[in-house]
């Protein structure tokens, strides 16, 4: 009698926190929003897709749904390369973005990795901050 | 119902305004070299001035950049991306309905500049400049023997094409853009300030000129024609005048760098993007100041202690023409056919690529304009020419262009070819007078 309680208990404690690790990350990702429209839309683009030639696309491509490390890295250090991505380049510099906070760079990660079709996990403010240790 | 009949009556009103002053501008035209070719039913998307049409001589080609077509029209095509191993095709309209049914590659480097002249079919990859010797039917003898004119010019991955243009006396003159948006200690870094002096412009930011039939030129033969220019991707000789004119792309992101200085509407329609008319010796400027279409003023950038009003640029010459921001400029060509009416003869066209640097306003651009020119010199403002590239109407994203345009060319007959490098249309715009 006591057993199917229990598993009732499990299961609701688990959608419970499904939901609301879900609801974090939409908050995150609104916030994020507003961190991509102030300092990364100019050169992405609205819509995630760059420019072709110049800027790279965010959309569906492992350098934004793959390893968060790696990433992070990317926004805190900028880039100076010419970017390869599905046989085509991408040559604009791109400036680090050190001056922004763990949690704002986290929020504008956890935006881009589930944006313009991307579906990813959430980028959390202390990876952030571990990755930028390795940095200083 | 009455509404709907007011609807109407102010709609043929509306619409039948510009073509009704279209017509009056037409009325100069009075012989009509055009060739018998058909414009597409639908002028191949292209909304055109009165009389003229449109039709796509070739499609498919990938990233097509400049173009040139010969005395014969047969065109040839440089692409920034290699399709099928090659990076230049060459076009042929066999039975003279202007529709390209023979392609063929060749080459294997990708660029942006190629021109005819001479005998010779020139050719840029992003650091070389190549040659290949023409028959008296105007095809590359030897696709696989080409000369080496000029290498080893700087390519650092930013405004890295180099576009080419011949004078009437053995030179070539060739675009080495500035590896940077304003000569930043870093580069579109906010806070970071301008380097002073700029050691950019020493190898690049200017247009380099060498011997059209020399081998193997370096940097040390040749001549920093003019200097101050950020990048030029759309360059022309003007025979009128004979003297050469290019199109800058202006710098970007004045308001990402300088939020307090430039709100972001300010920062989508400046600076301006110019019309330089080059003399030997010529510095536009770039990167200490940048050119305000509003305030038609050179401005000190803010790099360099500018603040959006500070003039400089003393020893820095003024445009010829300011179109609005970022809208790309990558084609230049004055016209000197007989096929359009007698108002665009020695004028310029323009190829703009489209914008991505006005974001969060909507794009702008796509499109080629025309400027009147008499003697040399600019005969009135610039005006729309050929628009509807994009397919779209409101251009959020770059990515909503269908079609961008890049090269301009003369075809033989008077005909005007802009190529398209998003899928590699070639459109041929013909004039029929209807």
């Amino acid at each position: 009698m006591k057993k199917p309680i229990i598993i009732f208990a499990l299961i609701v404690s688990c959608i419970y926190l499904f939901a609301q690790q879900s609801s974090q990350l939409q908050a995150s990702k609104a916030r994020g929003e507003k961190v991509y429209e102030q300092y990364c839309l100019t050169c992405h683009q609205k819509d995630g897709g760059g420019v072709p030639k110049l800027n790279p696309p965010l959309i569906k491509t492992s350098y934004v749904t793959g390893d968060k490390k790696k990433l992070i890295n990317w926004v805190l250090k900028g880039s100076t390369e010419n970017v390869l991505i599905d046989g085509k380049y991408y040559s604009n510099n791109m400036a680090a973005q050190d001056y922004l906070k763990d949690n704002e760079i986290a929020d504008v990660l956890t935006y881009i990795r589930n944006s313009f079709g991307n579906k990813a996990s959430a980028v959390t403010p202390a990876e952030v901050k571990g990755v930028r240790a390795t940095i200083k | 119902m009455k509404k709907t009949l007011f609807l109407l009556v102010v709609s043929v009103i509306v619409f039948s305004i510009p073509s009704c002053a279209n017509k009056n501008k037409d009325t100069t035209q009075t012989e009509n070299t055009y060739s018998g070719i058909m414009p597409d039913k639908d002028n191949a998307g292209l909304k055109l001035p009165q009389g003229f049409g449109a039709l796509k001589a070739a499609e498919g080609l990938g990233e097509a950049r400049h173009l040139a077509v010969t005395k014969e029209g047969d065109i040839y095509v440089k692409l920034s991306d290699l399709k099928n191993g090659k990076g230049i095709y060459w076009l042929h309209d066999a039975n003279g309905d202007g529709k390209a049914e023979q392609m063929k590659g060749f080459g294997n480097f990708i660029g942006t500049g190629i021109y005819i002249k001479n005998g010779y079919l020139y050719a840029s990859s992003n650091t070389e400049i190549f040659r290949y010797k023409l028959n008296e039917k105007g095809e590359v003898i030897n696709q696989d023997n080409s000369e080496k004119i000029v290498t080893g010019l700087i390519d650092r991955h930013q405004h890295e094409s180099k576009s080419i243009v011949l004078d009437d006396n053995g030179n070539i003159y060739v675009n080495i853009g500035a590896y940077s948006n304003s000569c930043q200690e870093k580069d579109r870094t906010k806070g970071s300030s301008g380097r002073m002096p700029c050691p950019i412009l020493d190898s690049a930011g200017g247009i380099w000129e060498f011997k059209a039939d020399k081998l193997n030129q370096t940097y040390g033969v040749g001549i920093r024609y003019a200097t101050g220019l950020r990048n030029v991707v759309g360059l022309d000789w003007n025979t009128d005048n004979n003297t050469l004119f290019v199109m800058q792309h202006g710098r970007d992101q004045l308001h990402d760098l300088f939020p307090d200085l430039y709100d972001s509407k300010q920062s989508a329609e400046l600076p301006a993007e110019c019309m330089y008319e080059l003399k030997q010796g010529a510095n536009c400027g770039w990167p200490y100041i940048y050119y305000d279409e509003i305030q038609h003023k050179k401005i000190l950038a803010p790099e360099y202690g500018g603040d959006g009003k500070k003039t400089g640029g003393e020893d820095a010459i003024d445009p010829v023409v300011a179109f609005p921001g970022h809208m790309a400029p990558n084609g230049l060509l004055f016209y000197t056919g007989n096929m359009f009416p007698e108002r665009y003869k020695h004028g310029a066209f323009i190829a703009f690529h489209g914008s991505w640097n006005r974001a969060p306003e909507p794009q702008k651009g796509f499109l080629v304009a025309f400027v009147p020119f008499k003697g040399g010199k600019p005969n009135g403002d610039w005006e729309i020419f050929a628009d509807g590239f994009a397919g779209t109407d409101v251009i959020q994203s770059t990515n909503d262009a269908k079609h961008r345009p890049c090269g301009l060319a003369q075809g033989p007959d008077g005909s005007l070819y802009v190529s398209d490098d998003v899928k590699g249309t070639i459109y041929r715009i013909i004039y029929t007078g209807r």
